[in-house]
């Protein structure tokens, strides 16, 4: 299908073509996910919470619940006040959530609905039940991407629950950015062992990963308490994985409830984990358990039994700026040769300090913030490399080209593992090199004639 | 136990009461409304509609003026196939930002096109307007006219903002696009027996195996639309004598604007199951009036019934008496479904659509036997409810669904555009019949809760047979 794509790069300033980002709204669902009996509600027309359940669904392959405000001809001229109230109303007395998170959409932030206003009326007009509450995060679709849309969501959770008792916790904040529920069940594990108490917010696992247990759950039995978002005030640090994903969170909280900060790298490969690890360690003031150092062990020890197959190879890679950051060092630390790489979220920031982390091994990688898959498909026809990563809208370019394809970041619609298995710690280092050096074997066991072919490798 | 997940708990919303019915039960029916404000509609939008039925045409250029959301969540999702050019496969969106949303995108959109169209060479451009372009003021219709004389294709809007409505107003607007394209081509070789076949999208292939069945009988196939489509075909559609409709609620408007202006007769037809498959080859055959090609016709529903009916039997075996829930997008689906489960001695227990016109569920309600829940425009907590009280074994929807019935332990068949396998015409009907035995018949169901709990609760039920009543009324189902 990409047959029209050619190698001569067209420098293009209007258009995008094969998205490497979407849209705010969807990452403000996926975060409203994680708390606890939580309904997202989209503020717009019908179809983009279509959409994005849809979207989510395909990733997760889990139900995906959303309510929306339906807007019509008439909401878009007159504003979606009538809508909103009439939703709202509707949500509490059939769906029962503890909380409805209002985002908004192109739609509604161009009509210019004040949201806050109307979730304030609607408190007057006891549409809201007591005890309950109604959260709202503004993410314009024309404005950065998914991962930005996240991120607002995340501060929202802080500016409408975070409380300080003046009494500081002996507890610490980690909001994971935007990763797998998979990924969340492995932070929360890491840090068990650690021996840390924390609050994960948002906390995706056990809501998009449910067991199948014969029955509809509208509300798993998981994510975040409101609870323990009000807590999130008196715990004594706030850590933030992913800048792009949780900065915003964690410095409303510092400037909210006085709550000290501190930002990393999403956890992904050996230093990146150190560092978190580190992290939790000093927070908690424990050591690291031998079982923990054990499990770097096993992955430095299988980085050293496969850098043979992985010194040197040039690498494609699109994505979200977080993971983007975190899997390029990775990929550096297994002796890689990042050659491209490309996100759709704008990021001149970004950009600066990927070319920090890829420079000692090579200089001349092309680096795009706000690029799209057509162009990284239009460099690598010039200039071949061995692998290519990045989520499932790779799979045209990488069979077009012939190169062996590692799926990573969102959204995986072809695959099953992403879901069961977490890419982040020391273990999700294994898997992520496991895939790296399959996808290079079985393209050589497809590909080598029979008197080549190695038994051992 | 969570309040939402107990199924006395689940209430319809007040709104919607009339939005459900079940047979025999004489109450008043009410459809084609909007969407209630609040509730977990599984509906799209206008943009959705018009996206989806334009976009099989492979050889046009459909690019997305908007932000970028709409042009990614559409982005090939759909198995439509073509068997040339796969243009339609990528993704073109204008990517509007802030500045645009402040100073207008028209800029942009006119770059964009003429960029695109000197570098793909398209045969045509749709433009599908988003949400925010009426609001931002944008002349997407001059634009496309500035477009079309620089590059000298046609470059067509399409007038689909979400707010419009569900995916029906979209359908209208994607005719009026596509209707501006026929009528330009050239008919002089079109044979007197000669159909065009509307709301056939080619999802796995199925156009081609329908195309076949009216090439082998002496009928030509002028255009499918949008399956396979093609510019040129749309141009030269206005040269057959009769349109077959499949998917009633995208094509009704084209197959009126046909009619209206170059008097084109539409019959509605269904390629599902062996029942509605010889009957829209009859219905073909018969508006030509001619004795020999009823004939071969015949021939060939006999020839091709006799390669799989006695195929289908293993499966009837297995599946008989099994309950089905179906909830798809159009009303004629439905209808189709409903007779091909019936065929494979499955019941039809529960059966809704988003899209559905009064009209058509007059039609539903006949078809389906007492007892059976009809809905409009669902949700994914009523539809739990009916899966739960009605003790469904099959559902039948799209994406949406899936997860919800396998939560449940509840098989499930994908009849909507992410079906893989071609379930249209004979053949599909036995490969339908394959998809709902490998999900029906799975061995994963056992490990499932509520399947367990069954077979327990009917384990005991056999060993004391008063037990059984006593259960039934208290517990309602087990």
């Amino acid at each position: 299908m990409l047959e029209g794509t050619t190698a001569e790069i067209r420098e293009r300033k209007a258009l995008r073509v094969n998205p490497a980002k979407t849209c705010q709204p969807i990452g403000a669902m996926y975060a409203s996910l994680g708390v606890n009996k939580c309904m997202p509600h989209s503020h717009g027309s019908q179809g983009c919470c279509a959409y994005h359940r849809s979207h989510l669904t395909r990733h997760h392959k889990e139900p995906v619940v959303a309510t929306t405000s339906s807007f019509t001809e008439g909401a878009s001229v007159f504003g979606g006040l009538a809508n909103l109230k009439t939703a709202l109303n509707n949500i509490f007395s059939i769906y029962d959530p503890e909380v409805v998170s209002v985002h908004t959409t192109c739609l509604s932030e161009v009509i210019g609905d004040d949201i806050p206003m109307i979730i304030k009326k609607s408190i007057e007009d006891g549409i809201i039940p007591e005890g309950k509450t109604v959260i709202h995060a503004n993410t314009p679709s024309f404005v950065g991407s998914h991962v930005t849309g996240f991120a607002n969501q995340c501060k929202a959770f802080v500016d409408y629950f975070a409380e300080s008792t003046g009494e500081t916790k002996n507890v610490v904040n980690i909001f994971p950015g935007w990763v797998e529920p998979a990924d969340m069940r492995e932070l929360k594990r890491l840090a068990d062992g650690v021996g840390v108490e924390y609050i994960m917010a948002p906390d995706t696992s056990d809501v998009l990963d449910s067991p199948l247990d014969g029955e509809y759950h509208m509300y798993p039995d998981g994510g975040v308490t409101v609870a323990e978002l009000k807590a999130t005030g008196d715990s004594f640090l706030s850590v933030g994985l992913g800048p792009l994903a949780s900065t915003s969170a964690v410095e409303s909280l510092e400037k909210k409830c006085k709550v000290p900060s501190k930002v990393l790298e999403l956890p992904i490969g050996v230093q990146a984990t150190d560092a978190f690890i580190d992290a939790l360690r000093l927070a908690g003031d424990t050591s690291v358990p031998s079982e923990i150092e054990k499990e770097r062990g096993r992955l430095v020890d299988m980085m050293s039994d496969m850098s043979q197959y992985t010194h040197g190879k040039k690498v494609a890679i699109f994505g979200d700026p977080d993971h983007l950051v975190s899997m390029v060092s990775f990929l550096v630390e297994l002796g890689m040769v990042p050659a491209i790489v490309v996100t759709g979220t704008p990021g001149k920031k970004w950009e600066k300090k990927m070319k920090e982390i890829i420079d000692p091994v090579n200089e001349d990688c092309v680096i795009k913030a706000f690029s799209d898959i057509h162009y990284l498909h239009q460099w690598i026809k010039a200039n071949p490399v061995d692998l290519l990563m990045g989520n499932t809208y790779g799979k045209f370019v990488a069979k077009t080209e012939d190169v062996p394809f590692v799926r990573f970041g969102f959204p995986i619609m072809d695959r099953v593992g992403h879901r069961a298995f977490p890419t982040v710690g020391y273990q999700g280092g294994m898997r992520i090199l496991e895939k790296i050096t399959d996808a290079f074997f079985d393209k050589r066991d497809r590909e080598d004639p029979d008197h080549e072919i190695e038994l051992v490798l | 136990m969570d309040s939402a997940t107990t199924p006395d708990a689940i209430h319809v919303l007040d709104d919607r009461t009339d939005q459900v019915w079940t047979k025999g039960s004489g109450k008043a029916f009410k459809c084609d409304t909007k969407s209630t404000a609040g509730s977990v509609t599984q509906r799209a939008c206008a943009f959705c509609g018009s996206r989806v039925v334009l976009y099989p045409i492979a050889d046009a250029l459909h690019i997305v003026h908007g932000p970028i959301g709409c042009a990614v969540y559409n982005w090939d999702i759909r198995g439509a196939l073509s068997s040339g050019s796969q243009l339609h496969r990528n993704s073109f969106s204008t990517d509007l930002a802030e500045k645009e949303v402040v100073f207008g995108g028209e800029q942009k959109l006119e770059k964009s096109l003429l960029e695109l169209i000197e570098f793909y060479k398209p045969k045509a451009a749709f433009v599908y307007s988003t949400c925010i372009v009426g609001l931002i003021g944008d002349d997407v219709e001059r634009i496309c006219k500035s477009v079309s004389r620089k590059s000298g294709i046609d470059v067509i809007p399409v007038d689909s903002p979400g707010f419009k409505g569900t995916k029906k107003s979209g359908y209208q607007a994607a005719c009026e696009a596509a209707f501006r394209l026929v009528g330009t081509g050239d008919t002089s070789d079109i044979k007197p027996y000669s159909i065009n076949l509307l709301g056939e999208f080619n999802i796995a292939g199925e156009a081609w195996m329908i195309k076949e069945y009216f090439e082998r009988i002496g009928i030509q196939v002028v255009a499918t639309i949008t399956g396979d489509g093609r510019v040129d075909d749309l141009r030269r559609c206005h040269g057959a004598s009769l349109n077959l409709v499949q998917c009633s609620g995208s094509m009704t408007h084209l197959s009126k604007l046909l009619k209206q202006h170059y008097d084109i007769p539409s019959e509605r037809v269904s390629f599902f199951g062996f029942e509605d498959t010889a009957r829209a080859i009859y219905t073909a055959a018969e508006h030509f009036g001619d004795p020999e090609l009823m004939e071969r016709a015949q021939e060939l529903v006999r020839t091709e019934i006799a390669k799989y009916a006695p195929q289908l039997k293993q499966y009837k075996k297995q599946l008989k008496g099994k309950k089905a829930a179906l909830y798809v997008g159009g009303a004629f689906k439905a209808f189709s479904l409903v007779l091909a489960l019936r065929a494979l001695g499955m019941k039809t227990v529960l059966a809704g659509t988003q899209t559905g016109s009064a009209e058509d569920y007059e039609q539903l309600k006949e078809i389906c036997d007492p007892g059976t829940v009809i809905v409009d425009d669902s949700n994914p907590l009523e539809l739990a409810k009916f899966v739960l009280e009605k003790d469904v074994d099959l559902f039948i929807g799209g994406v949406k669904e899936r997860p919800i019935a396998f939560k449940m332990g509840v098989a499930f068949c994908d009849h909507n555009h992410e079906r893989k396998i071609p379930l249209a015409g004979f053949e599909g009907m036995l490969h339908f019949a394959d998809e709902v035995a490998r999900s029906a018949c799975s061995p994963v169901w056992q490990f499932a809760p509520r399947r367990a709990q069954a077979k327990a609760f009917l384990d005991s039920a056999s060993q004391s047979d008063f037990a059984t009543e006593s259960t039934t009324t208290e517990g309602g189902k087990a």
